[in-house]
This record gives structure tokens, C-alpha cells and sequence, in this order.
């Protein structure tokens, strides 16, 4: 178990910095940052002279050397535009838009796990249909199309919910189940097919030759076993909430790391966007390897050899 | 007197398909009693299966399950709220199945699965289900007992979970088990091994076993009394010696003559077989079943259904129009003396 | 699929693959009508977005500053002169609507043809060569899967600046994982298969086997992967253009339709749900289409 957390890791590891390299080229190739430190209205020669100065000059491998080892020392350079160091801005801005996060994934999970079972229990019957309607409405309706028609109900017709800003707890609600709900149909389909295949195996037979009480049978045996690539598929729709956590924030105004790098986006924040970018990959691996380690635990048939 | 623990009269299942009606099990009837050992044998198909899953009330919810008697230990289990019937199963009858590859949870230990089965009808400690967990996994042969409770399913190989699955039965003390071909997934060797493991712990505990094979030399080993069933119908009903020495029923009597038997088949005579196929549990049979397939069929063999009919002693039934001494001239002429 | 000791784990191609469930019961309930129905309106969006030059009632770019945000015909004061209405510049919405059709159809099929020929030569070679091949592939998807889609979109577009072409190509280059995770599955699938084996042993060149003994056993898989890029590109591009950075004004985009509306929305909803409900009904329509041609090709899928 443990050599298979250590090997996970390493390449977890490998992957991060693969993301890093790519990101910073993709930059570097995209846009000038010295021009874009310099100002527009900076002459040819300004901009020359802030390419010397800051070194951005030299071969792009050895920039990207530069910027590792900074990395790995925490320090991820300071914004040109906020004048703060980016490892600063965001500490402050992180907490909002994990809490998003997990806000919007505990969403898609409330609404599509017990649907899933229940379609899987009664297949056929209205609650199965019920569930595919949501879960054909949830795969086509753009996020932030709902997340407007959200804001024109729930906002101003009936003025159950704030839509801005970051004042209490209420103002996370539209915005999470904006960011949420894409991720409901897969899982559903998931937790439904998986239920259902767990559902007619052998052991649920034995479980229920056992005399044991069908609520037993359904969470102890089953879902127990059903569940298993649903923490998978969560640990996935979760690193791409994150990514797509821009979309949201910036139609709802809450300052997470999405309306941060859209700002910085605007601004031609280098440093930002980079760091922006390298935290959600890697809160995308980090899931993605906790994930494997939760199936190892999960299913004995991994963890014990 | 031998006290009856299982009264079935005239079971029925039938499943409505797309093309009609299915009846896979039709008017069955038998009984098993304390320590005895019924098998019941018959091909793929002819509804062995699901009579013992009738019993146990676990068929698939489309399946439509009627009966005269269900009786366990004297009680009736027809009709019964399913409350009811889940605090027998496990309990007072308990089931072995065929795969125990797949049949146990992959996620929980052994130990886990076998307290489970006890916890649930009992008002016991978890110590005291651990030691009878323990107590039974040594009655069935395994061996280190305690330290294989924290086991998990795929860490024992197949005959062993067939061993955990014969003491998971046990668990509670059932006055009958059903085993349905509880070797035939097995390794040729290990299967006489549970088989005379099964034919111990009877004696031992006391407890009525449904065996249902389709393999007659396991019923030849332990069988006390056979019943034969063939497309959906029980044919013959007697006790093993009955049955094996002067099988009555033509069906009966090509089966004996299909399988060589360790102990009755010659060395060196020729091995039959029965032409014909299976016919489809569609719809009503207004006739024999097996007059397609019966050397012996005459037409009124066709031309209405056939009901059980006593045989050569009182525990005898078979179901055939000819009389029994027809059929054991049959037998005798297929047989050179 | 693990190669060495350390394979990293991609999506399950399966799961995408599979008739899934939902398909398969939707094919109880309506029978092939979602395919039918969705390939039927998809049909129609299609011609309406090619016959828009013909069929639009004006220029979608021609602006009327005095009839700024007028009723749709269902509205106050709508008039069958522009029956969606007009947007804040004055143009017609109806005309809007139907050449927006074009721009998220084009930048859905050409999108999807991009990731699909990187996505399925990348697939493919790591499904037939296996060993070292495999695992650098692997390793590249797994990296492309790391990386946020719509931030790192937005990063280049911003930097680069955004046209009809460069959103292409963006999306293109960004959405070709799915493709390569599904077809390194199947080639996987279909290169065990013993008319593989044969043709080898035939002594067939590489490129020979894999055009005219791979590629045909995956191109249904192929197909299906394909109907649900387009989707998502669509959706992709819808967001790009809502936050700005895809297609860019004057040229009519739903996304931007619904952006440039956005302003007007707590007044006028309709300027917001037209093109809103148009994405909708289109990516439906798509996925319905695809769900279909999985179901239909399926049971030859199934090995």
C-alpha cells in the first residue's frame, strides 16, 4: 500500500511539473510579459529595457529554471499590477473559491447520488425518468446561462437570494449550484449503473439469503461497492469546478481565484495567470491521486494483495 | 418418527415474458425431513433452481410464486409479510450457492460477513458471534481460524469460500439448508471434499439439506431420498436406492444410462444418450413433457398432461402413463442380463 | 491497460463509450424518437445556419439606433418586422440568431476536426505501440487533463487575441483529450484481435494495418466521441464569447448575444433566453444525436 501511495505520488509529481512547463511556455509564446510590465504606452526602447532588466531576454529554459526554483521556495513573483507577491494574493483568495468548490460538489452529490439509486431501485418508473430529464437538462444548459436565469429568478423576481459579493453564506448558494450541477448527470449515471450492476451480483443475493434488512443490503452491501468510481469521477468533476470556477465568479462577483485570474487575464498579469493556472492543476492532481488512495482504501481487492 | 421440517405442495412459478407465460417450475411437491438428505437432480433449465429460490422466496420480482403448502417447521411461509420472511432466511433456512467466487462482498472480511449473519437474528455480543464464527470455520475445515476472519474474499481461493459459505449457514443453527450445486464451480478434487464435508456437518447439526445437482454422482454419494425433475415437473420421487436401482421413469432411466456412475456403470458398456432437446416452458403443455424425447411415447402420451402416479413402495412416485412394471420391463430390455 | 509499474490512470473510456444507461432507457421510453428528434432539429439549426444569407429577414450587422431593444413579436409592442426583436444596437435578433447558428456550428465542427485528428493520432499510436509509446502518450493526456480547459483558453486568446480562427484552434488544440483516451481504449481492443495478428503476420506494413485494419473497427467509437466535441465545443466557445474573449463583436455569437444582453436582462429577459434557449436546444439536440448513434452502433461495439 504504501509503495503503491509512493509511486502515485512521483508520477502525481512528474505531472505537476509537466503542467508548469507547459503553462509557462504557452505564456511566453502567447504574449510578451515585458511589454506588458512596461505599460501601453511604453516606447520600443522602455520595453527593451524591462525585457533586459528582468531577463526576459534569455533562452526560455532558463527562465523557466529561474521560475522553478523561486517555485519551490513558495515565491511565485510578484503581480506587476497589485504590486504584492502572488503567493500572497493567493492565500487570500483560495479560501473562496475551494469553499465554491466544495460547495458546488457536495451540490452535484446531494442531488445525483440518491437519484442515481433510486433510478436504479424503481428503473422505469417515473423517479428513472425524472432523473434522465435532469440529467439530458444538466449535460446542454451552459453554466452561465443558468447561472443568469438563476440570478433573474431567485435574484429579482422573487428576491429569495443575493447576487453578488461575498457577504454571508447565502451568496454562495446560487453560484455553487451554478458550478454544480454539470457534474450531476454524469455522477447519476454512474451511481445508476453501477447500483444497478451491484444490485444483481451474487453477494447481494447472499446478503439478502442472510435474512439481512433491505436497508442493510442497500447501503451496507451495495452501495458500499457502488460508490467506488463515484469518488473517482467526484475527484475529477471537482478539478474541473475549479477550473471553470472563472466563469462563475466573475457573473456573481465573489473574489476567488477565478475572478483573479480573469482580472489578471484583463491585465496581462504574467505571474498571476501562471500561478493561477499551476495552482488548479495541481489541486487537480492532488485530487486526482487522493481519489486513487480513497479507491485503495475503499476496495480491499487494491489495498491488500 | 423423523420431524418434518419442509412441506411443499404444488409450487408454482411462472414469469410473464414478451411471448406468453413462462412456468419453469410446475406443481411440485415434495417434503425433507430432520437429517435427511434430498437431492434434486435434473439438466440446465428444468427448474431446480428457481424452485429452491421459490422456497426462499428470492425469485426476481417479476416472478409470480403460488402454492398449496409451504410449510417450515409446521408454519406456513406462503403468504407471509416479507418482515416476517426475512427473519427466517439465514435463520431458520439458510442457502449455499453455486459461485462462491462472487457470492461473498469484496469490501468486508470474512469475519465481518459471518458475525453479520448472526447479529442480525440474535441478540448476541460481537465477541460471542466471533467465536462462533470461529467455532464454525474450524467445523469446516479451515484452519487458523481467528487470523482468517480479518481475511478478505479474494484473498481465500474458491473451495475455501465454499467452506465460509457452508459455515455462514450455519451461523444461526437452520433446521434446512438448500445447496444449489454448491460444487459445481469447484475443482473436480476438491469437490468430493465438500461434499463429504456437507454429508458430516448434516449428521453432525442435525439439519434437513435440499441438494440440488445435476451431476448423479453426488447424488448417488449422499443422497437419501431423489427427486427428478425434467422440464419443470418433478418425473420421479423416491428414495436413492429406489431411484438408482430401478429407475422407473423413462427420463430417469436414459439419465442413469447417460452417466457413468463410480460403483453401478460397467466397464467397457455403452454410454446413452437421450436425442431431443428440451422442450420450451411457454404457454400450457397439454401433454407428456418428455414425449418428444421418450423412446416409449404413444399418443396418448400427447394428447393430455400426465399427473404423478405411485410407484413400486409408498414413497414412490414417477409420472408416466405405463404402470411400473412396464417400465422395469423397458429397463430390463435395455439392459442386456 | 498498465504499462510498467507505474500507469498513471486516464478516464474510463468505457464509461464514455457504453450505451449508457440513461440511453439505453430513454430508448425504452421514446423509442429511437431522442434520435430522431434531436438529429431532426439538429437538421434544421443546420439549414437555417447555411441558408442564413438567404433566409435571414436583414443584415445582421446593419444597425438601427431607434430601434433599440424592441419586443419580440409575443412582446408589447412586437411586430412581425423583427419577430425576436432587436438588440441594444438596433439589429434584428431573428437575423442574429440564424447567422450565430453558423458561427457556433463552424466552431464546433472545425474544433472538433482539430482535437479529433490530434486526439485519435495520438490515441492510436498509443493503443497499437503500446510499451514506452503508451506511457509517454499517457503521460501527455494526463498532463492535458491537469490543466484547467476554459482558464488556459482564456489565457492564450487574451494574450494572443481572439478571432473566429484563433478560438478555433485554441479549442482544437485543448479538447483533443477525450478523443485520445477513447481511441487508445479501442485500438487497444481491436489490436488483440486475431485479423490483426494476421495481417501482421502477413507482413504488412504499420501504416497498412493501421488504415485498413484499426481504423475501420473504430470508427463508430469514433463517431460517437465526435458528436459530443462538438457539443462541447460549442459550449466552450459560448463561454469564451460571454466572457469576452472568443468571437468578437460585430460578429453575431450566442455567447456574445448573451453578454451584450446581459446589461438589459433584469428588464428584458428574452434578450438573454433567445440565444440562451438556441445553445441549449442546439448542444441537446447534439448530444440526443450522438446518444443515438451510440445505441445504434453499440452491439457491434461490444466485444
Amino acid at each position: 500500500m504504501l509503495i503503491y501511495a509512493l509511486k502515485r505520488f512521483g508520477v502525481a509529481l512528474l505531472v505537476a511539473v509537466a503542467v508548469s512547463i507547459v503553462t509557462f511556455s504557452l505564456l511566453r509564446f502567447s504574449g510578451d510579459p515585458a511589454a506588458a510590465m512596461a505599460g501601453e504606452s511604453a516606447s520600443e526602447s522602455d520595453i527593451e529595457y524591462v525585457r533586459k532588466h528582468y531577463g526576459f531576454d534569455r533562452p526560455l529554459p532558463v527562465q523557466y529554471y529561474d521560475w522553478a526554483v523561486r517555485a519551490l521556495k513558495g515565491d511565485f513573483g510578484e503581480s506587476i499590477y497589485l504590486k504584492r507577491s502572488v503567493a500572497g494574493i493567493l492565500a487570500d483568495r483560495a479560501p473562496t473559491t475551494m469553499t465554491l468548490g466544495a460547495l458546488a460538489l457536495s451540490f452535484a452529490l446531494i442531488l445525483a447520488i440518491p437519484l442515481g439509486v433510486l433510478a436504479a431501485m424503481f428503473p422505469n418508473t417515473l423517479i428513472d425518468r425524472v432523473a434522465l430529464g435532469i440529467a439530458v437538462i444538466g449535460q446542454a444548459l451552459p453554466s452561465f446561462f443558468f447561472a443568469l436565469i438563476m440570478i433573474i429568478v431567485f435574484g429579482v423576481w422573487l428576491r429569495w437570494l443575493p447576487i453578488a459579493g461575498h457577504a454571508s453564506w447565502l451568496n454562495f448558494i446560487m453560484p455553487s449550484i451554478a458550478l454544480g450541477y454539470y457534474a450531476t448527470p454524469a455522477i447519476m449515471r454512474l451511481t445508476r449503473a453501477g447500483m444497478m450492476d451491484v444490485m444483481s451480483s451474487d453477494y447481494i443475493r447472499t446478503a439478502r439469503a442472510k435474512g439481512l434488512k433491505p436497508r442493510v443490503v442497500l447501503f451496507k452491501h451495495a452501495l458500499r461497492n457502488a460508490i467506488i468510481p463515484v469518488v473517482s469521477l467526484s475527484a475529477v468533476q471537482l478539478g474541473f469546478m475549479l477550473g471553470g470556477s472563472i466563469v462563475i465568479e466573475s457573473i456573481f462577483s465573489l473574489n476567488g481565484l477565478g475572478s483573479l485570474a480573469w482580472q489578471s487575464i484583463q491585465r496581462s498579469d504574467f505571474e498571476v495567470m501562471q500561478a493561477i493556472v499551476l495552482t488548479i492543476a495541481s489541486f487537480y492532481i492532488l485530487l486526482t491521486y487522493l481519489a486513487d488512495l480513497l479507491n485503495a482504501f475503499l476496495d480491499p481487492r487494491i489495498r491488500v494483495s | 418418527m423423523a420431524e418434518r421440517i419442509l412441506s411443499v405442495e404444488n409450487l408454482q412459478v411462472n414469469i410473464p415474458v414478451p411471448s406468453g407465460m413462462l412456468r419453469p417450475v410446475q406443481g411440485v411437491s415434495f417434503k425433507v425431513d430432520r437429517g435427511e438428505t434430498l437431492c434434486i437432480v435434473g439438466e440446465s433449465g428444468c427448474g431446480k433452481s428457481l424452485t429452491s429460490l421459490a422456497i426462499m422466496d428470492l425469485l426476481p420480482t417479476k416472478a409470480i410464486r403460488t402454492a398449496e403448502r409451504l410449510e417450515l417447521d409446521g408454519k406456513n411461509v406462503l403468504d407471509i409479510p416479507e418482515t416476517e420472511m426475512s427473519d427466517i432466511r439465514g435463520n431458520l433456512m439458510g442457502m449455499i450457492f453455486q459461485e462462491p467466487m462472487t457470492s461473498l462482498n469484496p469490501a468486508y472480511t470474512i469475519g465481518n460477513q459471518l458475525e453479520e449473519a448472526l447479529l442480525r437474528h440474535r441478540n448476541v455480543s460481537r465477541d460471542e458471534a466471533r467465536d462462533r464464527a470461529v467455532y464454525l470455520l474450524e467445523k469446516v475445515g479451515i484452519t487458523a481460524a481467528r487470523s482468517r476472519l480479518r481475511q478478505y474474499p479474494h484473498q481465500l481461493s474458491g473451495g475455501l469460500r465454499q467452506r465460509v459459505m457452508i459455515a455462514m449457514t450455519l451461523m444461526c443453527g437452520p433446521d434446512l439448508i438448500i445447496a444449489d450445486e454448491p460444487t459445481t464451480a469447484l475443482d473436480v478434487t476438491i469437490q468430493a471434499q465438500i461434499l463429504l464435508l456437507m454429508a458430516e456437518l448434516q449428521k453432525e447439526f442435525d439439519v434437513g439439506l435440499i441438494l440440488i445437482t445435476h451431476d448423479l454422482g453426488v447424488v448417488a454419494r449422499i443422497a437419501d431420498r431423489v427427486a427428478v425433475m425434467y422440464a419443470g415437473q418433478i418425473v420421479e420421487q423416491g428414495s436413492a436406492k429406489q431411484v438408482f436401482e430401478d429407475p422407473t421413469h423413462p427420463y430417469t432411466q436414459g439419465l442413469l444410462e447417460c452417466i457413468p456412475i463410480p460403483g453401478k456403470t460397467e466397464r467397457g458398456s455403452h454410454l446413452g444418450s437421450i436425442p431431443g432437446i428440451v422442450p420450451s416452458l411457454v404457454g400450457e403443455m397439454n401433454c407428456c413433457h418428455f414425449a418428444e424425447r421418450c423412446p416409449y411415447a404413444t399418443d396418448e402420451c400427447r394428447a393430455q398432461p400426465v399427473e404423478l402416479r405411485p410407484g413400486f413402495t409408498d414413497e414412490h412416485d414417477y409420472r408416466c402413463v405405463l404402470t411400473p412394471e412396464q417400465c422395469a420391463e423397458n429397463l430390463r430390455q435395455k439392459v442386456p442380463a | 491497460m498498465a504499462n510498467g509499474t507505474v500507469a498513471e490512470k486516464l478516464p474510463s473510456a468505457q464509461a464514455i463509450l457504453e450505451p449508457s444507461p440513461m440511453s439505453q432507457m430513454m430508448k425504452r421510453v421514446f423509442g429511437h424518437a431522442g434520435m430522431t428528434i434531436g438529429g431532426g432539429v439538429l437538421l434544421f439549426i443546420f439549414l437555417m445556419a447555411i441558408l442564413a444569407p438567404v433566409l435571414a429577414p436583414h443584415d445582421p450587422y446593419s444597425q438601427d439606433l431607434t430601434q433599440r431593444f424592441v419586443d419580440p413579436i409575443w412582446g408589447a409592442k412586437g411586430t412581425w418586422v423583427h419577430p425576436l426583436g432587436t438588440d441594444g444596437f438596433g439589429r434584428d435578433y431573428l437575423s442574429r440568431m440564424m447567422f450565430g447558428a453558423q458561427t457556433s456550428l463552424l466552431i464546433g465542427f472545425a474544433a472538433m476536426l482539430i482535437s479529433g485528428i490530434l486526439g485519435t493520432a495520438l490515441g492510436v499510436a498509443a493503443g497499437y505501440f503500446g510499451g514506452r509509446v503508451d506511457m509517454i502518450i499517457t503521460f501527455i493526456i494526463t498532463t492535458r487533463l491537469a490543466m484547467p480547459v476554459i482558464l488556459v483558453a482564456l489565457v492564450v486568446v487574451a494574450l494572443i487575441g481572439s478571432s473566429l480562427t484563433i478560438v478555433i484552434w485554441v479549442l482544437g488544440l485543448l479538447i483533443w483529450d477525450r478523443f485520445a483516451v477513447v481511441m487508445r481504449a479501442t485500438t487497444q481492443q481491436v489490436r488483440a484481435m486475431d485479423y490483426v495478428a494476421a495481417a501482421k503476420a502477413l507482413g504488412c506494413s504499420t501504416t497498412r494495418i493501421i488504415f485498413s485494419e484499426i481504423m475501420p473497427n473504430i470508427v463508430n467509437a469514433l463517431i460517437v466521441v465526435a458528436t459530443l466535441e462538438v457539443a462541447h465545443a460549442v459550449l466552450l466557445e459560448a463561454a469564451l464569447s460571454f466572457l469576452g474573449l472568443g468571437v468578437q463583436p460585430p460578429t453575431p455569437s450566442w455567447g456574445l448575444m448573451i453578454s451584450e444582453g446581459k446589461g438589459m436582462m433584469f428588464f428584458k429577459a428574452w434578450v438573454i433566453a433567445i440565444p440562451g434557449a438556441a445553445l441549449f436546444m442546439m448542444v441537446l439536440c447534439i448530444n440526443l444525436l450522438g446518444d443515438g448513434i451510440r445505441d445504434v452502433t453499440a452491439p457491434e461495439n461490444r466485444n
